[in-house]
């Protein structure tokens, strides 16, 4: 029976709560109603108000209670309602959460779960893909599985790390994607990126929803001729350098790839980090296709015009073979 | 505990503090041993030792930057405290944080943040985790009239008692936050006047008395413990001091240091332990040439606490690396 992003995310979280007493979802709407996007429908009934914590309207409260109840011994996981709202637990996750280990040995064993993204018609508080104000914070990990298989795996090895973990689950991805997934208890390690699609004329390399949208380019180059390979980074920290740079060598050509505004952006560590460690192979300049330095706008034509999409990846990489 | 045994723990933690503060901030920052910031709790120490006393093994407590009494209680030696301020191996955090950022989770004392109201929802969220877990443990949260100001205050104490959790919250109301002044920081007159809106007990507690703070934590624990709810203690003091070592508080009227160091809280409690018989001058003479004693020997031991290895820099980001 084939799952969907959604119900993976959900079978993820209800599979590690069956396993570990000790983990507990606290969020806004969580409980009865099910959350906003009903990923925890069903959960209060099975595991009650105890271990299914309603809170007010209160990103601090709800972020810092979870960093609280993870010094206690406690595997917290907080939903942000929209990872948007994660502004106003923000001091929670950098100051606090990040920090505890390296200043005074104390870990953290938090979930942080946040719905990202575009393509949903969301507007500029309902859209954003915030994952970079968390990956240049040490002490924080950040995973963003483009799969039903990855988010599975990624949210059980997040509930079982012992360092804070921000998890980025994208909207637009929840109930558009489905695949079979192996019964039984699995894992997806953090810091391990993955070759989405094999090749040997070009990189792709992205995270997220974009995985798809590389998919699709990769398809429709390979009519063309062009055999690319799309690089997953599954998870933005710790980053996967050696996959991407791996995949260089092999390609000598590199597209990057993402749903988030451009300027500091993934993209530009990755471009960075390829240029110190594998400048030689490359036969090209470094691109990228982002989304432009704007708030993310509502109306579908701007929204469209906002996001990346297939047509302009493929014609960014028609430019880079020319080159 | 006989009266006479909880006035002799009361004086000997608020003049080991005192004398612990005093050779950091007049010694030691002066000399250039200390290089970072110091935060001392000169006037205020009553609070920290007539709280922490009350408090059970199981009781997780989150001092703030004004409380080192709460460490020594709990065991922390002062060389350890002394080697913390100096940057050293041999510090709580190893030179990983400074002055009072310190917390050790096997003796139940969580470290602050700078922005120390952030520390109240966390202490909140402790509370959900010592219920959750079964344990009938209290949360002491520890924080300034500053601190009331911000929104993660107000957060964290409307989901401690939305929650009904087991938290005491401790206000040292020294009546600046830095430079600004309490009329400057908020429109009602009391700290414990915000208690009401979150249908929270709150008891305004003279804080340079040290067994009236003893005895209205006692009542605070006992409401928190029997599962009531948080309990908010507001306990009015002075901060003796700048904000800082470096802030030498020309904005305080002087007629304030006056009136108020004639309410010092150790003095007054001296005069009180001789009034009520729990000890004589000669054995407080002595209590205090013992505390000059430790703290030489604290000063010792820190002095000769290597500094931190620079090859350590990249150590414990993480729990695997």
């Amino acid at each position: 029976m084939s799952t969907t992003y959604l119900e993976a995310i959900r079978e993820g979280l209800w599979e590690e709560m069956e396993r570990d007493p000790n983990v507990f979802l606290i969020g806004e709407d969580i409980g009865a109603y099910g959350g906003a996007f009903k990923v925890t429908a069903g959960f209060f009934e099975r595991f009650g108000a105890r271990r299914v914590v309603d809170t007010p309207i209160s990103e601090a409260a709800i972020v810092g209670a979870a960093i609280g109840a993870a010094l206690m011994g406690l595997r917290p996981v907080a939903e942000m309602q929209f990872a948007d709202f994660i502004t106003c637990g923000f001091d929670q996750v950098v100051n606090f959460a990040a920090k505890c280990r390296y200043r005074w040995n104390a870990g953290v064993p938090m979930v942080v779960r946040a719905p990202s993204g575009g393509g949903v018609h969301g507007g500029p508080f309902h859209s954003q893909n915030p994952e970079m104000w968390f990956v240049r914070i040490p002490g924080l990990k950040v995973v963003a599985p483009a799969t039903a298989y990855d988010a599975k795996g990624l949210i059980k090895s997040a509930i079982r790390d012992n360092d804070p973990v921000l998890f980025f689950e994208h909207k637009a991805l929840y109930r558009r994607i489905k695949e079979n997934l192996p019964s039984g208890d699995y894992t997806v390690p953090i810091g391990q990126a993955k070759v989405a699609r094999e090749g040997k004329d070009l990189t792709i390399v992205t995270y997220g929803a974009m995985v798809w949208v590389a998919l699709e380019a990769a398809a429709t180059l390979a009519d063309e001729g062009a055999s690319v390979e799309v690089v997953d980074l599954r998870t933005l920290l710790p980053l996967d350098r050696e996959t991407v740079c791996a995949s260089v060598r092999k390609t000598s050509k590199v597209l990057l790839l993402h749903e988030d505004t451009r300027t500091g952006g993934m993209a530009g560590e990755l471009a960075a980090s390829i240029t110190e460690s594998v400048f030689e192979y490359l036969d090209g300049p470094i691109v990228r296709v982002t989304a432009p330095d704007t708030p993310i706008p509502y109306s579908p034509p701007l929204e469209d015009a906002f996001l990346p999409n297939a047509e302009k990846v493929v014609e960014k990489a028609r430019w880079l073979f020319r080159y | 505990m006989s009266a006479a045994e909880l006035a002799h723990n009361c004086l000997y933690y608020m003049l080991l503090m005192r004398k612990v503060e005093d050779r950091i901030e007049r010694k030691l920052y002066r000399q250039g041993k200390i290089v970072g910031g110091v935060y001392v709790g000169r006037g205020q120490e009553a609070i920290p030792v007539g709280t922490a006393l009350v408090a059970e093994p199981g009781d997780v407590l989150f001092p703030s930057h004004r409380d080192m009494a709460v460490f020594l209680i709990r065991g922390v030696t002062p060389g350890r405290i002394l080697a913390q301020y100096m940057g050293r191996a041999g510090g709580v955090t190893g030179g990983r944080d400074a002055n009072m950022h310190m917390g050790d989770l096997n003796l139940n004392i969580v470290s602050i943040i700078s922005a120390l109201a952030a520390t109240v929802p966390v202490a909140a969220g402790a509370a959900l985790a010592l219920r959750y877990q079964g344990s009938n443990g209290v949360v002491f949260s520890y924080f300034g009239e500053g601190s009331t100001s911000r929104g993660d205050w107000h957060e964290g104490v409307n989901f401690a008692t939305v929650q009904k959790l087991p938290v005491v919250f401790i206000c040292n109301n020294n009546q600046y936050a830095y430079s600004t002044p309490l009329e400057l920081q908020m429109a009602c007159a009391n700290v414990a006047d915000r208690g009401p809106a979150y249908n929270m007990p709150a008891e305004i507690v003279d804080g340079n008395d040290v067994l009236a703070v003893y005895e209205a934590t006692r009542r605070a624990v006992a409401h928190a413990r029997a599962g009531n709810g948080p309990y908010l203690l507001e306990c009015k003091t002075f901060r003796m001091t700048g904000h800082s070592a470096h802030d030498a508080a020309h904005y305080v009227p002087k007629d304030l240091f006056e009136d108020w160091g004639k309410l010092d809280p150790i003095t007054r409690f001296e005069a009180r332990i001789l009034i009520e018989g729990w000890g004589t001058q000669a054995e407080i003479d002595e209590l205090h040439a013992a505390v000059h004693r430790e703290v030489d020997e604290g000063v010792a031991w820190a002095e000769q606490s290597p500094y931190p290895d620079p090859a350590t820099l990249l150590d414990g980001v993480y729990e695997s690396c």
